[in-house]
């Protein structure tokens, strides 16, 4: 047995032996579910996909009835998934960077407002605030009869939010093309003003004229073409309302739950990331004469971001996988339509949750990627 | 010789030292410091008074039944009548002494890991053996102990089961993972990166309802998990992934000439690991253990939708009580205070943790 005490060959031992312990599960554990699949009548392969669903999902981005196919159904989930992570993530880096710089503001009281706010929604489970926002808040709200209403445009009540709803007509597209335009302006002037300075210290108000250009153009594109997006208004008739952008209490109570828990983290994060910058950092500028405002833009938020950006990008996906919690309450989402109704329907778990997992690694992975190539964009380039 | 007589202290500056001067720094330093400090007041105004006017002022605390909550305010009469659900779940009310002794088990083991030193072979010997003491003594159908069914299990006591379970379980789980991920085997090593990250992509839920519809496919027929076991091997197995990375970080703050002169000994991986490595890098990284053991006790309330029991669904079920409907208000409040106590708790001694191992690395 002395060829044992080779490490090498130790190695590829106990390589071996996993690799055959491993397989020898898989195949255990295939054929035990071949058996049961079998014994239980349940059908298997991914045909399930295109038989029709037979029910309908009250909210769906793009049209649905209960004549589509399974494989609609996780469209519609797979879009509502994204839709609400976007709102999410556009509204909890708006509140976590409020709460992140009230966190860090020289004013006692604010910052102890913060850190109450992060200690308190950071610390009670998110599925318990969706049920709080679904079934107290919402769900109290006054009647369709009785809406709260903001300026007769906007109506509040227990069956959602109710708002106008903008329709592009033709011609829209070149206001869509002078945005893009503008945003191909704006890279272009920070570019050249970059060089600029680069060359001869001189330095342009980027920022001003970015929101000039960004707002003139569109602007005047909107009139040449001849006022091309309408609105049309919410309209109480009979026992609902007509007309417009319902948000439902599903939607609501999840996006306000994901916000407002999501915004504790990334405050926390940013938080730490310009905690992290050494405070020699702040004092060289200082001495350097920079001002204030200088200071922060120039030193101390370039190298806050490297930190914090990776962490708050790791809460977006948090995010992202955290909207599956509105199977508790049924907004239509991946796991509540596809992963709970159908599978129920079909009876085709496996195949379903395999799909429904695959997604959300896609998901992740993509997000991952992206975050791969910000951290080696942003690294600091050392000689 | 001349004299120089010591000139009494002067009193120090009023403007800098006190009360005031404290408000002046903090809160009155310039005036958009001063509107932000208003503004602070405002908020605070806006929710505090019409809470504690709620939660107390106008609440009712007397009595037995929805008749007595004549106030506005919130009706703790609810809390009070429930408290025994909320705790216990559908445990029998003539037994609740097993669940309680329970408890109070794990409480006494966790002050006396804690503060008692020592004993160390003692306290792993408990951890080990202490769920089982415990299954059996809520469980029963042993010693002529009545079986109670986990399926009556529920609130704060299946709560800290499944936090409890699952901490136990995921942690060996993790080192094991991040001791692959670390290996130099490469077929080790990548079925390790598979599994950590293929879990860490994917939400939680999908893997309880992989647990609770799936797993039962995967054995023969007669072997059977109940639901709770299912819901336990689900979370267990979901956070050891994160387990994992928390102790592969740890790895990665640990000098290489730890590694170094561990082999420089003579010692063979296994003892390399064990005897300098591991503790160290266990060490390290404590406080981000201690973070992902909260998010665990968090995440315990998602076993909700696969149909168990626990603290939060305990809010519905006593609140569709035909006696007491509408009361959820009350029981979100009531189960969020408890939820933040815990888990508050935990990050308090995470912080706490943080300090003392900075203090030993200065030191």
């Amino acid at each position: 047995m002395r060829f044992l005490r080779d490490e090498k060959i130790r190695g590829i031992l106990y390589q071996l032996i996993t690799i055959v312990g491993f397989v020898l599960f898989i195949v255990y554990i295939a054929q035990n579910t071949a058996t049961n699949i079998e014994q239980r009548g349940i059908k298997t392969g991914f045909d399930f996909l295109n038989s029709t669903a037979g029910f309908d999902i009250t909210e769906s981005p793009i049209p649905f009835s209960p004549q589509h196919t399974h494989w609609d159904v996780y469209k519609v989930g797979l879009l509502n998934t994204l839709i609400v992570s976007f709102w999410g993530i556009v509204f909890s880096t708006i509140l976590g960077l409020i709460i992140g710089v009230w966190r860090l503001s020289s004013n006692w009281l604010i910052n102890r407002i913060a850190a109450a706010y992060i200690e308190i929604f950071r610390n009670i489970p998110l599925l318990l605030q969706i049920l709080f926002w679904y079934n107290v808040v919402l769900a109290t709200l006054p009647s369709t009869r009785n809406s709260i209403s903001i300026g007769d445009i906007i109506f509040i009540n227990n069956r959602g939010f109710f708002m106008p709803d903008f329709k592009l007509q033709e011609g829209a597209w070149i206001v869509g093309l002078a945005v893009i335009v503008a945003i191909g302006l704006v890279v272009w002037l920070v570019k050249w003003a970059n060089r600029k300075q680069e060359l001869t210290g001189e330095q342009i108000p980027v920022f001003l004229y970015s929101i000039l250009i960004l707002i003139t153009l569109p602007t005047i594109a909107y009139f040449i073409a001849g006022e091309p997006i309408s609105a049309t208004y919410p309209v109480l008739k009979g026992f609902n309302f007509e007309g417009g952008k319902v948000y439902t209490p599903e939607f609501l109570a999840l996006l306000f739950a994901l916000t407002i828990y999501t915004a504790t983290f990334i405050a926390e994060a940013i938080r730490s990331g310009i905690e992290a910058v050494p405070k020699g950092q702040k004092e060289a500028a200082i001495s350097l004469g920079l001002s204030p405002w200088q200071r922060l833009r120039l030193v101390i938020l370039p190298q806050a971001v490297r930190i914090a950006i990776p962490s708050i990008i790791n809460q977006y996906l948090n995010l992202i996988k955290n909207s599956s919690l509105a199977a508790a309450i049924g907004y239509p989402e991946l796991v509540t339509i596809f992963a709970g109704t159908s599978l129920n329907q079909t009876g085709q778990a496996l195949e379903i949750l395999l799909i429904t997992m695959l997604t959300y690694l896609a998901i992740s992975l993509i997000v991952s990627l992206i975050l791969n190539w910000f951290n080696n964009k942003m690294k600091i380039k050392e000689r | 010789m001349a004299v120089y007589p010591l000139k009494p202290a002067r009193k120090p500056p009023l403007k800098e030292r006190g009360l005031i001067a404290w408000l002046r720094k903090n809160l009155l330093s310039s005036p958009f410091n001063i509107a932000l400090t208003i503004f602070g007041v405002a908020i605070l105004y806006m929710i505090i008074p019409p809470f504690i006017k709620w939660a107390f002022i106008d609440a009712n605390f007397v009595g037995n039944s929805k008749a007595d909550c004549t106030g506005d305010g919130a009706c703790w009469v609810f809390i009070k009548e429930k408290l025994n659900m909320f705790i216990f779940g559908f445990y029998p009310q003539d037994i609740l002494w097993r669940p309680k002794v329970v408890m109070l088990g794990l409480v006494a083991l966790l002050i006396f890991a804690k503060f008692v030193k020592g004993f160390n072979k003692l306290k792993l010997f408990l951890i080990v053996i202490y769920p089982i003491i415990g299954y059996i003594l809520l469980h029963g159908g042993y010693f002529g102990l009545e079986v109670v069914e986990t399926s009556k299990w529920g609130g704060l006591l299946l709560t800290l089961i499944i936090a409890s379970v699952g901490i136990v379980l995921s942690f060996p789980i993790g080192v094991i993972l991040a001791l692959g991920r670390q290996s130099k085997l490469p077929i080790i090593r990548s079925l390790s990166i598979f599994y950590i990250e293929l879990i860490r992509g994917v939400p939680l839920i999908t893997v309880l309802f992989m647990a609770s519809v799936v797993l039962p496919l995967f054995f023969p027929q007669g072997v059977d998990f109940d639901k709770l076991a299912r819901a336990l091997i689900g979370i267990s197995l979901f956070e050891a992934a994160y387990v994992a990375e928390n102790i592969r970080s740890g790895f990665q703050a640990i000098p290489k000439g730890q590694y170094e002169a561990a082999d420089s000994l003579g010692l063979t991986y296994w003892q390399k690991m064990g005897l300098i490595i591991l503790p160290q890098a266990i060490r390290v990284t404590i406080p981000n253990l201690v973070g992902t053991f909260i998010s665990l006790f968090k995440d315990t309330s998602l076993v909700m939708i696969i149909g168990l029991f626990d603290l939060l669904s305990m809010v519905n079920v006593a609140a569709n009580d035909r006696d007491w409907l509408g009361m959820e208000t009350e029981g979100y409040v009531f189960v969020a205070f408890i939820f933040w106590i815990f888990t508050f708790g935990m990050s308090l001694y995470s912080k706490y943790l943080e300090k003392k191992l900075d203090i030993n690395k200065k030191g």
